[in-house]
C-alpha cells in the first residue's frame, strides 16, 4: 500500500500551527507536502474561488487548498474555535472546515479546538490520529513530543527576535497577524523593503505568548481574541526599546478593524497603518514606508 | 452641603420596536430618566460613518451615531450589548471613540467577552443605581421577557400577511396601539390580556390571501435583519409584492431559543455542515436547508457589509439553493447602498420566482 500524503496549504492557520505539525507527523513517519509560498497563480486561483469580501488571507488560503488538491490523499484544515472563553478567535477560524469542504471536493484531515468546550488541543491531535488509523496511545506520545520540539523551534524565535531589540538601527515593532507579515505577496514585500531601508524590524508575533496575552489588558480590557491580544500585548512589552510601530492588516480583517483603532488611540509612538488589499499596489506603500521612517529618523536624530 | 449628584439620563442604541421593552424595564427596575432616541435617519448615519474605523462592519457605524445624536440631547450613562462576533467589542472602542471627542458619560457593557453573563449585568446596573432591588428587577424582567415574546409571536403573524392586508397600514396601526398599551402594564397578567386583546384584533384584519401566493424566506446578519432603516425597509418593499415573509430572527430567538436551537440547526444541515461557524452563520444554513425542503418560492439573505460570519455562510448557502434550485438573492448593506438598485434586484427576483411558480 502506498504511503498517505498529507497536504498543508500555507495560509492562515499554518503560521500557527506548522512546527507542531512537521514534528508530529514526522514522528508518525506520515509524508507531508506544503503548498509553496503565495505566488500570483496561488492568488488568482483563489479569488477565483472566494466570495468577493471575504478577507484577503482566507483568499489567498483558497488558492493554496486548490494548489494541493489533488496532490496528496487529505488535506488538513482544522477548526479552532477557542484556548478559552477569553481567548477565542476570528470566526473565520471557524469556518474553516466547513467552507473548504463545500467548495473543494476534497478528503480533508479535521480537528477542533475548543477549550471552552473541553476540545483541548491534545484530544484533538489524538482524533486525527485515531483517523489516520493511528493508535491513540502512539498519537499521544508523537503529539507530547512534538509540542516539546515545537517549543524549542519558537523559543529560538523568541530569543532572535529579542535580540533584535539591542540593535543599534532604527527599530521598527510590525503588529500584524503572522499569516499577513510571512506571507510571500502581504508581509515579505514590505520587509524587504524595511531592510532596504536599513531598519531594524521585530515582528510582534514572536514573544513569549503567555506575557504579551497578560499585557494586552493594558491596552484593551474587554479583548477577547487570542491572536490580537498577543500581538497587542508585545506593544507593552517593547514600548520602551522601539522607535516606531508598523501596523499591518489584510482588507477587511475583522478584529483589526477594531482593535487597531482602539490601540492606535492610546499609543504614544509613531506609527503606520498599513490595510493591504489589493496586491499590486506595491509602490505607493513603498512610498509611504519611506516617508515614516524619514520622519522618525530625523526625530532621532534631533534628540 | 450634600453635593448634588447629576441625574442619570440613559440611552442606548435603536433597534426594531425593541426600545419598547427595553424602556419598560430600565425604567421600572431604575430611578433614572430615558432618552427618547430618535429613529434612525441619515444624519445618525453620516455622524457614524464620520466617527467609526474604516472596514469595520456597518451596525457599528449605525450604533455609535444614535449613540452621538444622545449624547447631544443629555444622555449621561449609554448602555450597550452584543456578542456572537466582533459585535461583542464594539461597546470599548465606541467608548474610547466618543471619550475622545471629548463626552463625559458612563458607558455599560451589559456582555461580558462577548457572551451573557447575570452576574456582570447586576454588578452594571448598580452602577446606575445603587439602591437598585434584584427582587423587583427579577419581577420586571419576567414581564420583560414575555413582552418581548409576545411581540415577536405578532410580529411573525404580521409578517406573513401584511402584505395581503386589504386596507393600508392596518397592521401596523393596531401593532403600534399594541406596543403603546404595553408600556403602561404592571403585571404578567395585565401583559397577557393586552397581548390577547389586540393579537385577536390583528387576526381578524381582513386580508386577500391567494391559497398559491409566494413564500420568501429572509435570513441573515441580526442587526440588519431587525433594524428596518439598515436594511432599506426591505420587508415593507417585499409585502408590497403581496408575497409572505418567514423570518427566524428576533430578540426571544436569539436570548433564549439559540442555545438550543443552532445545535439543532448544525445537526440538520449535516450533510453541509459539522460545525456553527460564529454568530447566526450556522443557523442560516440550517434555514436555508429548511426553506428549500419546504417548498419556498425563494429565499433572501442579508447583512451588513464586511459581517464576517455571513460572508463565510454565503458561498454554502448558494450550493444549497442551487441544489434545490431556490433562488436565492443576496443584500450587503452599507450606509451608500443605492436604493433605486434595491428595489431594481427586488423586483426582478420577484418577476423570476412569479414566473417559475406558474
Amino acid at each position: 500500500m502506498d504511503k498517505i500524503k498529507i497536504g498543508i496549504p500555507r495560509g492562515i492557520v499554518y503560521y500557527y500551527y506548522i512546527d507542531l505539525w512537521r514534528h508530529f507527523f514526522k514522528k508518525l513517519d506520515i509524508d507531508i507536502i506544503e503548498s509553496p509560498k503565495t505566488n500570483k497563480k496561488i492568488i488568482n486561483e483563489g479569488l477565483n474561488y472566494a466570495n468577493d469580501e471575504m478577507c484577503l488571507s482566507l483568499k489567498i488560503y483558497m488558492g493554496h487548498i486548490n494548489y494541493l488538491k489533488d496532490k496528496c490523499d487529505y488535506i488538513l484544515i482544522p477548526r479552532i474555535e477557542d484556548y478559552g472563553i477569553d481567548n477565542q478567535t476570528c470566526t473565520n477560524f471557524l469556518s474553516l472546515y466547513d467552507l473548504a469542504n463545500n467548495m473543494f471536493d476534497i478528503n480533508i484531515l479535521n480537528y477542533n479546538i475548543a477549550y471552552s468546550k473541553r476540545q483541548t488541543e491534545e484530544k484533538a491531535f489524538i482524533n486525527m490520529g485515531i483517523k489516520l488509523g493511528i493508535a491513540k496511545k502512539i498519537s499521544k506520545k508523537a503529539y507530547v513530543y512534538a509540542k516539546v520540539m515545537s517549543a524549542k523551534d519558537r523559543k529560538r524565535k523568541i530569543i532572535e527576535n529579542m535580540r533584535k531589540l539591542s540593535s543599534s538601527k532604527l527599530k521598527i515593532l510590525i503588529v500584524g497577524h503572522p499569516y499577513s507579515i510571512n506571507d510571500e505577496y502581504v508581509g515579505t514585500p514590505i520587509l524587504k523593503y524595511l531592510d532596504k531601508l536599513n531598519v531594524e524590524y521585530i515582528n510582534a508575533f514572536d514573544f513569549n505568548s503567555t506575557t504579551t496575552n497578560k499585557l494586552s489588558k493594558n491596552l484593551s480590557k474587554d479583548i477577547y481574541w487570542k491572536y490580537s491580544k498577543e500581538l497587542i500585548g508585545s506593544i507593552k512589552l517593547v514600548e520602551e526599546k522601539i522607535d516606531g510601530i508598523i501596523f499591518l492588516s489584510a482588507f477587511p480583517c475583522g478584529p483589526d478593524s477594531l482593535v487597531n483603532d482602539l490601540v492606535i488611540r492610546k499609543i504614544n509612538i509613531p506609527y503606520l497603518n498599513l490595510v493591504i488589499d489589493d496586491l499590486d499596489s506595491l509602490a505607493g506603500i513603498e512610498t509611504r514606508l519611506e516617508s515614516f521612517i524619514d520622519i522618525i529618523e530625523n526625530a532621532r536624530t534631533k534628540a | 452641603m450634600l453635593e448634588q449628584k447629576p441625574e442619570k439620563i440613559v440611552a442606548f442604541p435603536q433597534m426594531g420596536n425593541y426600545d419598547v421593552p427595553a424602556k419598560y424595564l430600565l425604567s421600572n427596575i431604575l430611578n433614572i430618566k430615558i432618552i427618547d432616541i430618535p429613529k434612525i435617519t441619515n444624519k445618525t448615519i453620516e455622524l457614524g460613518v464620520r466617527y467609526s474605523p474604516e472596514f469595520v462592519c456597518t451596525p457599528f457605524k449605525y450604533t455609535i451615531g444614535t449613540l452621538i445624536e444622545a449624547l447631544d440631547m443629555g444622555a449621561n450613562v449609554l448602555v450597550q450589548a452584543g456578542g456572537g462576533c466582533r459585535y461583542g467589542y464594539y461597546s470599548e472602542l465606541q467608548e474610547q471613540i466618543l471619550k475622545d471627542l471629548g463626552y463625559d458619560f458612563i458607558f455599560i457593557n451589559l456582555m461580558s467577552k462577548g457572551k451573557k453573563s447575570l452576574k456582570k449585568i447586576i454588578n452594571e446596573l448598580k452602577i446606575i443605581d445603587s439602591n437598585f432591588n434584584i427582587i423587583k428587577s427579577l419581577y420586571y424582567l419576567t414581564i420583560t421577557i414575555k413582552m418581548v415574546k409576545y411581540m415577536d409571536r405578532v410580529d411573525d403573524y404580521i409578517r406573513e400577511n401584511i402584505g395581503f392586508e386589504v386596507e393600508e397600514n392596518s397592521f401596523i396601526r393596531l401593532n403600534e396601539e399594541m406596543l403603546n398599551s404595553f408600556k403602561t402594564v404592571k403585571t404578567n397578567v395585565g401583559l397577557y390580556l393586552k397581548y390577547k386583546y389586540y393579537f385577536k384584533k390583528i387576526k381578524k384584519i381582513k386580508v386577500k390571501k391567494p391559497l398559491n401566493h409566494l413564500k420568501i424566506g429572509l435570513i441573515g446578519e441580526l442587526y440588519t435583519l431587525m433594524e428596518p432603516f439598515s436594511n432599506y425597509e426591505l420587508e415593507r418593499e417585499l409585502a408590497s409584492y403581496r408575497m409572505s415573509i418567514k423570518r427566524y430572527t428576533n430578540v426571544y430567538y436569539l436570548l433564549f431559543q439559540k442555545k438550543r436551537k443552532s445545535k439543532k440547526y448544525v445537526r440538520y444541515a449535516n450533510e453541509y455542515i459539522k460545525y456553527k461557524m460564529g454568530a447566526d452563520a450556522a443557523d442560516n444554513i440550517g434555514r436555508t436547508k429548511y426553506l428549500c425542503k419546504h417548498n419556498y418560492d425563494g429565499i433572501i439573505h442579508i447583512k451588513s457589509t464586511f459581517c464576517t460570519p455571513e460572508i463565510g455562510a454565503m458561498p454554502i448557502i448558494n450550493k444549497i439553493c442551487q441544489e434545490y434550485k431556490t433562488p436565492l438573492l443576496f443584500f450587503s448593506f452599507d450606509s451608500n447602498t443605492s436604493e433605486v438598485g434595491i428595489k431594481t434586484r427586488i423586483e426582478a427576483f420577484y418577476d423570476m420566482i412569479e414566473g417559475k411558480s406558474k
